[in-house]
Formats: structure tokens, C-alpha cells, sequence
């Protein structure tokens, strides 16, 4: 079967039950998806099919046949970041990281889907997406800013949530 | 890690019951939230598994007052439902369980996971299925209680004149649900009441039912007619004195409506 993964057209031979999430990290190298609970309870696995943020663990890539698959490698590229990896970039939104594909892309579903910046909405929308390092402050400023784009990534946002170092 | 088990994808619903056959040893994979991670990690090794995805059971259709949710149908398709089923769907999972998990996999899911069994049993659904004998139509009550077997196709229910939703709350959208109470004024004017959560599936709460005009009477009366064992999230006894609690909200919600 063949799935569309970032716009490139790749030929699937993992059988068809297979999760998602493990055609895209072991077999077709694509590494961003990460494999966190693989019971769908973190979200660090969250994915676009056709525009749809789905949990790459709980899909069987056999239920998705054809189907348009955008991870962050597909958002941007580190010279050409979209607004919401940006705005994670600005506002410091990423400690360990390993949530933050997760994150970026049901933040991006969210945005694109017409979401405002209110807080209440935001983490509605991130509701199942956990954050071990507990950054959930920052990544709500992330979102609610992540609209109006244009971010000066030489410099962090001033935020009550985020600490500077000098 | 990974299941071998030949997969079926019929194109119809009569594909889907004639590969389901008696049930022996099948799984239905519809949304896949839960058995996805089952065959992965080898919990579930069923012989044959059949993907409903191309099945034509995806549909929520309305003709002459009845509404018809087909098993596919994901949980988010319920979200503007009205009470008591639009406020159990959206206090299901997060947006994502919601838009890939489906009304037939919440119905048929262990004990635990079976949120719209409250809201559609209030409904008094009456639920069509294939399996042995063909195709057949019953209560959704008398469905949950002998569905091995059986492969649910929709769930249909006349829409009601008024209904409430009231459920313990849940401190993160991973928690399951304690508890949660559905009640439905029918356009007859009956109260019908049903319960998840105080027991391995949902229960219309007839006793109750019958002392309506008397919230508390009812919400004791609940609260004496279940036996709930206790389980990781709530032992029993905390659940037979919250289920009162709930009856008599459901109730003052009903009657707020009048």
C-alpha cells in the first residue's frame, strides 16, 4: 500500500495492523511521532491524516490507505519554521521536547480549524496532550500567539512564564 | 510484536456480516483506540480482524422523529447532540479519541469504556446487529446484555421531548468516567433513567424511574437497586452513595426543562 507522508509518496510493506506510528518511525525513518505511552494516552504520537490530528499509535496504517500523513518535518523546515513552531521556538514552549510534534501539530489542527487564542480553548484542544516536564504555560502562550506569526527568534518572548537567562 | 491475523475489509454492510460470520475468532477493528494497541503488544491474537472502515456503517440519519447513529460513526458526530447524548459524547476522551474512536466500539468496549451506553439506553436505543441467525433488531438492553456474537450495525432511538446528563467530573481528559447518569423525558411524557458505572454495563434504573416525581425517593431508590463492585477508580460503596447524588440532578434537570 502507499501512503502520501509530506508530500512524498512512499510505498508501504509493514502489514496492515500495524500502527501508524511504527511505519513512520521504523520504517520510513520518520522520527518526529514520538512512541510515548502507545496507548493513546499522551498524544506525543499525533499526527495529520488528511488534515485530521489522529494518534499514529491507535492507526493501523492498513485503515489509512492513500492517505495524506503530515508530521512536523512536513510544517517547516528550521529555516522555514511554520508560525506555530515558531511561536514554541519564541516563547521557549520545548524543555525535553519529546511532547513538543505532538503539541505543534494539534496546535496547528487547531489554529487552522479556526481556534482563537483564548486559554480555555487552547487547552480544550491540547486536552490530551501531557507534558511530563509540566511547560504547560508556556505552550498555552505559544498557541495563543502563534496567529499573528512573524516572531524575532533572535530574542525570547517576554512572558511571566519564561526565564531568561543571562 | 504485531498480529499476523488475516484482515477483511469489506465494502457493504452485509460484507461485514457475512466476513463476521458466528464471531469466532474476530475482532472489529472500527475506530481502533482500543484494539490497535491490543494486537501490537499481542493482548488481542484473534484469527481474522475485520476493518469497518470502508463498511458503509458511518452515518447519522433522522426520518419522522428517529435518529440512526451507524457503528462507525466516530463520537465527535454525537457532540451536538442534545442531552443527554451530546454532553456524554463531548466528555469522552479528548478531541482526538473523540474523532477516531466510534459509537459502536464505545458501545461493545470492556467495562469501563461504554460512556454512551447511559445516554442511549435512557434513549431506550434499540440496536440492529448481524450474527448467527441474520440480522436481527432489540432493545439495546437486552443487546449489551448478550452481544457475543454479534456485530452491531447502528443504534437507532426517537428523539426525545427533553433530556440530562450528569457525570462525576473527570480531573484530565485521559480519566475514565466514575460515574454518569442519563435521563430522558420521552414525547409520551415517561421518564426513563440509565446509569454507567455501576456495573460491568450500563442499566436503565427503573425503579427509579418510577418514583420520578420524587427525586429524592428516586435518587434512593437507585442507589438501593445496584451493586457496584469496587475497581482502580472508585470502590463500590463510593459509587452506590454518588449514584443518589446524580439521579436527583438528572431529575431537577428534567423537570427545570418542563
Amino acid at each position: 500500500m502507499n501512503i502520501v507522508v509530506n508530500g512524498n509518496n512512499r510505498t508501504v510493506e509493514s502489514p496492515p495492523l500495524t500502527p501508524l506510528l511504527h511505519v513512520l518511525r521504523e520504517e520510513l525513518d520518520v522520527l518526529s511521532p514520538k512512541a510515548g505511552c502507545e496507548n493513546g494516552g499522551c498524544g506525543a504520537c499525533t499526527v495529520l491524516v488528511d488534515g485530521t490530528p489522529r494518534r499514529s499509535c491507535l492507526t493501523a496504517v492498513g485503515s489509512v490507505p492513500d492517505a495524506q500523513v503530515t508530521t512536523v518535518e512536513g510544517l517547516g523546515a528550521p529555516e522555514s519554521m511554520s508560525d506555530v513552531q515558531q511561536a514554541f521556538v519564541h516563547y521557549c514552549a520545548a524543555q525535553c521536547g519529546f511532547c513538543t510534534p505532538g503539541m505543534i501539530i494539534a496546535a496547528t489542527a487547531y489554529l487552522e480549524g479556526g481556534g482563537s487564542a483564548d486559554r480555555a480553548e487552547i487547552s480544550e484542544a491540547l486536552a490530551g496532550h501531557v507534558c511530563r516536564c509540566t511547560g504547560y504555560l508556556k505552550i498555552l502562550d505559544a498557541v495563543a500567539a502563534a496567529r499573528d506569526g512573524g516572531f524575532d527568534l533572535s530574542t525570547t518572548a517576554e512572558s511571566p512564564h519564561t526565564t531568561v537567562l543571562t | 510484536m504485531g498480529s499476523s491475523a488475516e484482515v477483511i475489509q469489506p465494502g457493504s454492510p452485509s460484507e461485514a456480516a457475512s466476513a463476521f460470520g458466528d464471531g469466532d475468532g474476530v475482532a472489529v477493528l472500527a475506530g481502533g483506540t482500543l484494539l490497535v494497541p491490543d494486537l501490537h503488544f499481542g493482548r488481542a491474537r484473534p484469527e481474522r480482524v475485520i476493518m469497518l472502515g470502508d463498511a458503509g456503517l458511518n452515518y447519522v440519519s433522522r426520518s419522522n422523529g428517529t435518529v440512526t447513529v451507524g457503528a462507525t460513526t466516530p463520537i465527535v458526530a454525537l457532540v451536538g447532540e442534545s442531552a443527554p447524548l451530546g454532553p456524554c459524547a463531548a466528555s469522552i476522551g479528548d478531541n482526538e479519541i473523540r474523532a477516531q474512536a466510534t459509537v459502536g466500539g464505545n458501545l461493545c468496549a470492556p467495562a469501563g469504556f461504554g460512556d454512551l451506553q447511559g445516554p442511549l439506553l435512557a434513549l431506550g436505543a434499540t440496536a440492529r446487529s448481524a450474527g448467527v441467525g441474520g440480522e436481527r433488531s432489540e432493545s439495546l438492553e437486552d443487546f449489551l446484555a448478550d452481544r457475543a456474537g454479534r456485530l452491531l450495525l447502528d443504534v437507532s432511538y426517537a428523539e426525545p421531548a427533553a433530556g440530562a446528563f450528569a457525570s462525576l467530573g473527570r480531573p484530565h481528559a485521559h480519566h475514565y468516567t466514575v460515574m454518569a447518569v442519563s435521563g430522558v423525558r420521552t414525547a409520551g411524557g415517561a421518564t426513563q433513567l440509565a446509569v454507567v458505572g455501576a456495573g460491568e454495563v450500563g442499566s436503565r434504573l427503573r425503579s427509579a424511574e418510577a418514583l420520578a416525581g420524587d427525586a429524592e425517593a428516586a435518587g434512593d431508590a437507585a442507589g438501593a437497586a445496584v451493586n457496584p463492585s469496587d475497581d482502580p477508580l472508585a470502590s463500590g460503596w463510593y459509587r452506590a452513595r454518588t449514584l443518589p447524588a446524580l439521579v436527583k440532578q438528572v431529575l431537577s434537570e428534567l423537570e427545570a426543562s418542563a
